[in-house]
């Protein structure tokens, strides 16, 4: 990649007040499960305020696409916008095969409507994958109408007609005519099977491959309003919700009276609640006239709680209990390959260790909000949410209202990271709105969102392994002692039985046991990948200076053994395995880029470590440079990654922004961030005890992507995991000493 | 009660309690929505305004604090040459991801350069620490200043 700051061609701002343009929409849309679905729907008038505006003057058509008479294009993007790029990638797939100018595009955030749009979420990586060729389809059942519109004003064969940046050729004739004159006759004619419309060869993109800035760019660096927490309703009025600190806790009494003689304060009152923490648990809502006096007003807010079960539990306590289950054989097995007690007996070298890593957090650097309106058994959403579906569900279930009678308008997201697939604050505003009959907008303070997450769980991993004399790996074991109840591993808290180096040791097994939880945990950045990518990574590693092996020659060793994709489960996509090919393939790059094999040149207390990780169908290996001062402290100087996402980078730009982005959330992740569990709460409440990676700590990362001939896949996710492991390793390199516990205590690597 | 400040060359009068932030008397009162809440206890500097031209953290200003100051948001900071040339560059390199911090690193940027129109990599660690991006878009923050500066953008700590 080259360096930031490209001057792209094109800059595109989000269309405000559409004016009298007259809008028509072509139909054409993904249907669940990958298929796609064609279908004559009007767009929902109620769905949107903009829609209203656009249909008061045109005629509808299609779910993505509409054209106005000047040629100006408005794209409907489907998924929610978290900071993935993704209001401005879908478009671009629509656009390409519209073929249109990307300078004529607008782009509209879709309200929730999963019947016109397809699953409309933000989660896994899955955006590009999953959409990748349907989004195309759409747009170019949209160019063949318009074609085929053009085709017949001149009465010529469709074939003979070309198209090119929203314009329609005959190349014969040498006549022509614009989309946006051909659109009211396009739109009246049948639309092409979407399985069949054909595509562009990618030697022909004009938009994919291009680096285009984000589409909101310009509202951001003015200051628009864009996001959950900037929107404004009728008569809103504004609310705080106090949960118990203990998770499960119930509410036992509050003086609610007094906190509603308060100033500003409307109503305050307790909302009972039910068990399950993914919906409405209880606690004491305040509303008042603004935020500000509803938190004042919080602050002389006394509740008795009812604690519960959960008030036994502690970080120290897992960990004790971890550390006692370790001695005894795992509960159940999720992997048993050969025969590793022999193997370790036959062994020329074996080592043990214990990995740990703590719970994390996600702070958003929004706090969760959402703003609802309810009247007449109706419920209006307005939320910075991953899964407005889900949410949508939840309210529905949480009121008792049908789940048609719930619309969800999606904001621009502040940061999601898998938190916003929970949609708690989404029950909580639409209860509290009924309640007080008004628009209410809910906002949680920083401690509230530290305090009441659904945390990346913590882990423990009781290891060993053992080579033979030549260095080969011939065995591995795990006793991974994690969190759950009876059979039911906690959310995010698994093994799967193909996590790596499985399938490449002939005797390896992986065991699990479960502690107890009454701590709500869940998808971060990454799920399961963030913590094990720097278990394995970590200790293949130790591995390979046992056996007295370079690290990139012991990873590509162990690589080479196996080069066939392998399938995560029996009649799965062959693309979904691990294919040992392209894992070999991105660390030889970032092997070559870093300069890894002149690291023996690197001064004293400075030191490179390596890694490698697949996960959310990306391949990814990173190098980190870190040099360790006496006082213990760990710099990191620079990252190197290469990554294989396939054979399209779609937004170069967007696209090294995520990497970098991921890389330095792992960094900061590594360096300092754990929540603490006492007697059943969370220790830390804000950025000075869960500290985020500043400016002065973040390395420069240098991004390297190797072209690949499968299929594009996401990047919000699988750049992160191997940079954790890379920095771990790198600080073995410089020091000697190996980090086996997260976050990394620099009082270890001090130098007398 | 009623308090009259000068915010983006304008004198609002708002009739509030004394001891309410800056940061909510812009947002919900006034309706300038562009300054953001993260933290509420000066740690992410997404609030970040400027109090006659200091880069302040409005979530711990109250109004009765702020007497005759003259206040800049994210929404007048374009007025400024300087203010446009930031958000120019903010554009070119194409810095955001989610955008919530970008109100505070703009400001926290454009307070920077007023002070050092050349600032080195140190100079820009210093003022821009204060301001957290949960998304990670160091590397362009730092090549944006660099750009609205006219220098070169590449990053010289490179070893």
């Amino acid at each position: 990649m080259t360096a930031p700051g490209r001057k792209a061609a094109v800059t595109s701002v989000q269309p405000r007040g559409a004016g009298a343009s007259r809008r028509v929409f072509l139909t054409a849309s993904a249907a669940l499960g990958g298929g796609l679905l064609l279908h004559a729907v009007l767009p929902d008038l109620a769905c949107a305020e903009t829609a209203h505006r656009r249909l008061a003057t045109a005629r509808p058509l299609n779910a993505f696409i509409a054209i106005a008479p000047d040629g100006i294009v408005t794209i409907i993007a489907k998924n929610p916008e978290i900071g993935q790029g993704v209001k401005t990638m879908l478009p671009m797939l629509i656009a390409e095969e519209l073929d249109v100018d990307w300078k004529d595009v607008r782009t509209e955030q879709a309200d929730l409507d999963v019947a016109k749009y397809g699953r409309q979420f933000a989660g896994g990586s899955t955006a590009t994958p999953l959409n990748w060729e349907p989004m195309r389809r759409v747009g170019a059942a949209g160019r063949a109408m318009l074609v085929a519109a053009a085709a017949r004003i001149w009465g010529v064969a469709p074939s003979a007609c070309s198209t090119a940046a929203g314009i329609v050729h005959h190349a014969a004739s040498g006549r022509t005519l614009s989309y946006g004159v051909l659109v009211e006759k396009a739109a009246l004619l049948p639309v092409p099977n979407l399985e069949t419309v054909r595509l562009k060869d990618p030697k022909d993109f004009t938009i994919i491959g291009q680096p285009l800035p984000g589409v909101d760019n310009r509202s951001i660096v003015t200051g628009k309003p864009l996001f959950g927490i900037d929107v404004a309703s009728p008569g809103m009025l504004y609310a705080v919700f106090e949960k118990c600190p203990v998770f499960g806790g119930k509410v036992g009494r509050a003086n609610t009276d007094a906190i509603k003689r308060l100033s500003g304060v409307r109503d305050a009152f307790v909302v009972e609640g039910g068990n399950n923490p993914l919906g409405l648990v209880g606690g004491v809502a305040i509303v008042a006239d603004s935020w500000w006096a509803a938190s004042k007003a919080r602050k002389q807010l006394q509740v008795t709680w009812d604690e519960g079960p959960t008030a036994e539990q502690s970080s120290a306590g897992f960990a004790s209990a971890a550390q006692e289950l370790a001695k005894r054989p795992p509960a159940r097995w999720l992997r048993r390959d050969g025969d590793a007690a022999a193997a370790f007996a036959r062994a020329a070298r074996t080592i043990e260790a214990a990995y740990f890593y703590p719970f994390l957090a996600h702070l958003d650097l929004e706090p969760q909000n959402c703003t609802a309106r309810v009247r007449a058994g109706k419920v209006e959403i307005w939320a910075p949410t991953q899964d407005p579906e889900g949410g949508a569900r939840m309210v529905a279930a949480t009121l008792r209202v049908p789940e048609s009678n719930v619309l969800v308008h999606v904001t621009r997201v502040g940061g999601g990271f898998g938190r916003r697939l929970r949609n708690d604050y989404m029950a909580e505003a639409a209860w509290i709105a009924r309640q007080v009959g008004r628009p209410v907008k809910l906002l949680w303070s920083r401690q509230d969102d530290i305090q009441h997450d659904f945390y990346r769980p913590a882990g423990f991993h009781f290891l060993k392994g053992g080579v033979k004399g030549d260095g080969t790996l011939v065995a591995l074991t795990d006793h991974f002692v994690t969190f759950g109840h009876g059979d039911q591993v906690a959310a995010s808290a698994g093994l799967g039985q193909t996590e790596f180096p499985a399938q490449f040791v002939d005797n390896l097994e992986f065991g699990m046991s479960l502690l107890p939880l009454g701590v709500p945990t869940g998808p971060l950045r990454a799920p399961g990948a963030n913590a094990l990518a720097f278990v394995f990574q970590s200790f293949l590693d130790e591995l390979a200076h046992v056996a007295g092996k370079d690290p990139l020659a012991f990873h590509l060793a162990l690589l080479g053994r196996r080069r066939e994709p392998l399938n995560a489960s029996a009649g799965s996509n062959p693309e979904h395995g691990l294919d040992a090919g392209r894992l070999r393939g991105v660390l030889e790059l970032v092997a070559e880029k870093s300069g890894w094999t002149k690291r023996h040149l690197l001064p004293k207390g400075t030191g490179m470590g390596i890694a490698s990780y697949f996960c959310h169908l990306g391949y990814f290996a990173e190098v980190v440079r870190a040099t360790v001062v006496s006082s213990g402290t760990v710099k990191v100087d620079k990252v190197w990654v290469a990554g294989d996402i396939g054979s399209q980078i779609i937004n170069p730009s967007n696209a090294e922004n995520q990497v970098q982005g991921a890389v330095l959330d792992g960094i900061g992740e590594a360096l300092g961030q754990a929540i603490t569990i006492e007697r059943g709460r969370v220790v830390e409440a804000n950025f000075d005890t869960v500290p985020l990676l500043r400016i002065h700590q973040a390395p420069p990362v240098e991004v390297h992507f190797r072209i690949t001939e499968h299929p594009p896949t996401g990047l919000g996710e699988p750049a992160l995991p191997p940079v954790i492991p890379a920095l771990c390793n790198a600080i073995f390199a410089a020091t000697g000493k190996r980090i086996r516990s997260l976050p990394i205590d620099t009082t270890q690597l001090r130098r007398a | 009660m009623p308090y009259t400040i000068d915010i983006n060359g304008v004198r609002r009068t708002v009739d509030v309690d004394g001891d309410m932030p800056l940061l909510w008397v812009l947002r919900d009162v006034l309706d300038l929505k562009g300054s953001k809440y993260g933290c509420g206890i000066g740690l992410c500097g997404a609030c970040t305004v400027h109090l006659d031209g200091s880069p302040t953290r409005s979530c711990m200003l109250p109004i009765s604090g702020i007497g005759l100051a003259k206040v800049v948001t994210i929404e007048g900071i374009g007025e400024t040459p300087l203010g446009r040339r930031i958000q120019g560059a903010w554009l070119d390199i194409d810095v955001i991801q989610c955008g919530y911090c970008q109100a505070g690193q703009i400001m926290s940027a454009a307070a920077l350069l007023a002070r050092t129109p050349h600032p080195n990599d140190r100079d820009i660690d210093r003022a821009m620490a204060g301001t957290l991006c949960r998304c990670g878009t160091y590397p362009r923050i730092r090549a944006a200043i660099k750009k609205a500066a006219g220098l070169s953008i590449a990053d010289t700590r490179t070893p």
